[in-house]
């Protein structure tokens, strides 16, 4: 067992997950990489989209992936942080909206 | 910035740069090796496709001392081409059916004999290529007035442009470089290069700043065109990517990285059969400053000249024994083979 929970290594071992269960893993692998294939979106764009995502779940396995795949496509450093800057503020947004809800509430319960 | 070999920078001795590559860490020892992969694909021992470019390496010496440079080339290198070799090398392309001379250094403007060769060999009848890193071309009036001289002979300019911004471009190539490429091509555009309309023909070269892969050469070639039209109104014909290979300045950034293990990693888990059968030292000459002959300017670099039983120098220039060499490859060539492949001409896989 690792000492730490995140391994920076392990990121190559993502094909191996099959290994406790290869229907599942065949289906998620055939799903993922039709996914990432060129189509409406350029493959430029749907790594800045992963890419953007990845921060929004935090994973640090997708982080460093999707940085090198969204060089590798040709992304500047200003579209990369831009997709972060996105992430961001939808997350930060989706936070605040819920102030209405919780202004609905306490407009509820007061005199 | 000096040259590696100023510097006397261990990594200036090509056999140390083999041996890194091949020895370096326990992990690098125990990669596959270049050769073991040819074999498995039945490519093993490596033979040419008959020679049609004729690749002329006319100096190390360069305006400009970029990182990645495999040629370790900048002002401080003082190596060029003489006339008597120039000379040996029209001969020989007198004497040979090769129709493409591809000039290339360092900075290729900068050697004197420069202006005078491209007029010889034109006469010849040949396509000449010059490799350009543009910036040479808003420097001294004397390499301003190149565009118009490249247009008179019909030379194809293949130049340098690491990305389409300007912090990216400069982070690579120095400070100022991209505003000065920008300047070089739009004087390219407006004598006619690059256009739709005439055969003076503007070919982008592509190089990932860092240790990264090039991406697909159709999607760059796009999204190139659609950045430089838009911020400079700049058109050229194609985009070639190209992969840096480990070795001079580039493996130097990549130890000091701390990615030589994983950059090679990625050169060899994408090694590509269809990319390999294409490498460009299969249909490529390489001829150095001193006239020796290569595989291929990587292999010069690395000082590993032709195989023994070929010719060693341009003044014994004989084709049918060159076609019938082996090519020497070590650890460097994954990086013509990884993914869509890469060669001076871009991508490699059909
Ligand atoms: S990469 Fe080209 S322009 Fe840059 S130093 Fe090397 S030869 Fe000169
Ligand atoms: S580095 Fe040179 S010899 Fe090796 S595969 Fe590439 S072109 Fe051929």
């Amino acid at each position: 067992m690792s000492d730490t929970y995140y391994n920076p290594k392990d990121l190559k071992k993502f094909e191996d997950v099959g290994e406790f269960g290869p229907e599942l893993a065949e289906k998620f692998f055939d799903y993922y990489g039709a996914v990432f294939e060129e189509g409406a979106l350029t493959a430029r764009e749907k790594a800045l989209i992963a890419l953007a995502v990845s921060h929004t779940v935090q994973c640090p396995y997708c982080i460093d992936a999707y940085t090198t795949e969204s060089l590798e496509k040709g992304a500047s450093e200003e579209q990369m942080m831009e997709a972060v800057h996105v992430a961001s503020a939808i997350r930060g947004g989706s936070s605040l909206v819920h102030g209405v809800q919780m202004m609905n509430k306490t407009k509820d319960l007061s005199m | 910035m000096k040259s590696l070999k100023t510097l006397e920078h261990k990594l200036s001795d090509p056999a140390y740069q083999l041996d890194v590559l091949n020895n370096y860490s326990e992990a690098l020892k125990n990669q596959p090796k270049f050769k073991e992969k040819l074999e498995e694909i039945d490519l093993s021992p490596l033979k040419p496709t008959g020679i049609e470019i004729f690749q002329m390496n006319v100096g190390y010496m360069c305006n400009m001392t970029c990182k990645h440079c495999h040629v370790d080339a900048g002002p401080d290198r003082d190596e060029v081409m003489t006339k008597e070799t120039f000379e040996q090398c029209l001969e020989a392309l007198e004497n040979s059916g090769v129709e493409t001379v591809d000039l290339t250094g360092g900075a290729p403007e900068m050697n004197p004999h420069f202006r005078w060769f491209v007029e010889e060999a034109s006469k010849l009848g040949k396509h000449i290529i010059v490799r350009s890193n543009l910036t040479i071309l808003t420097t001294a009036p004397k390499y301003q007035a190149l565009p118009e001289f490249f247009a008179e002979h019909g030379v194809e300019v293949t130049c340098s442009l690491p990305f389409y911004s300007k912090s990216r471009t400069d982070r690579q190539r120095g400070e100022g470089t991209y505003d000065k490429s920008v300047e070089a091509l739009k004087k390219l555009n407006e004598i006619g290069y690059g256009k739709d309309d005439t055969d003076l023909e503007l070919n982008l070269v592509y190089n990932p700043a860092g240790a990264f892969l090039p991406g697909d050469q159709e999607n760059m070639e796009k999204e190139f065109k659609r950045q430089l039209d838009r911020k400079h109104g700049i058109t050229f014909n194609n985009l070639f990517t190209i992969t840096n290979l480990p070795i001079s300045r580039y493996l130097n950034f990549l130890m000091e990285s701390g990615n030589l293990e994983e950059y090679m990693d990625r050169l060899i888990t994408s090694f590509n059969p269809a990319a390999a059968k294409g490498v460009m030292c299969r249909d490529t000459i390489s001829i150095g400053w001193d006239g020796t002959l290569y595989d291929c300017d990587f292999n010069q670099m690395l000082e590993m000249p032709v195989a023994d039983n070929a010719p060693q120098h341009i003044s014994e220039w004989n084709e049918l024994k060159l076609n019938n060499r082996q090519i020497k490859v070590n650890q460097h060539c994954f990086g013509c083979t990884a993914g869509a492949g890469s060669s001076c001409g871009g991508t490699t896989a059909e």
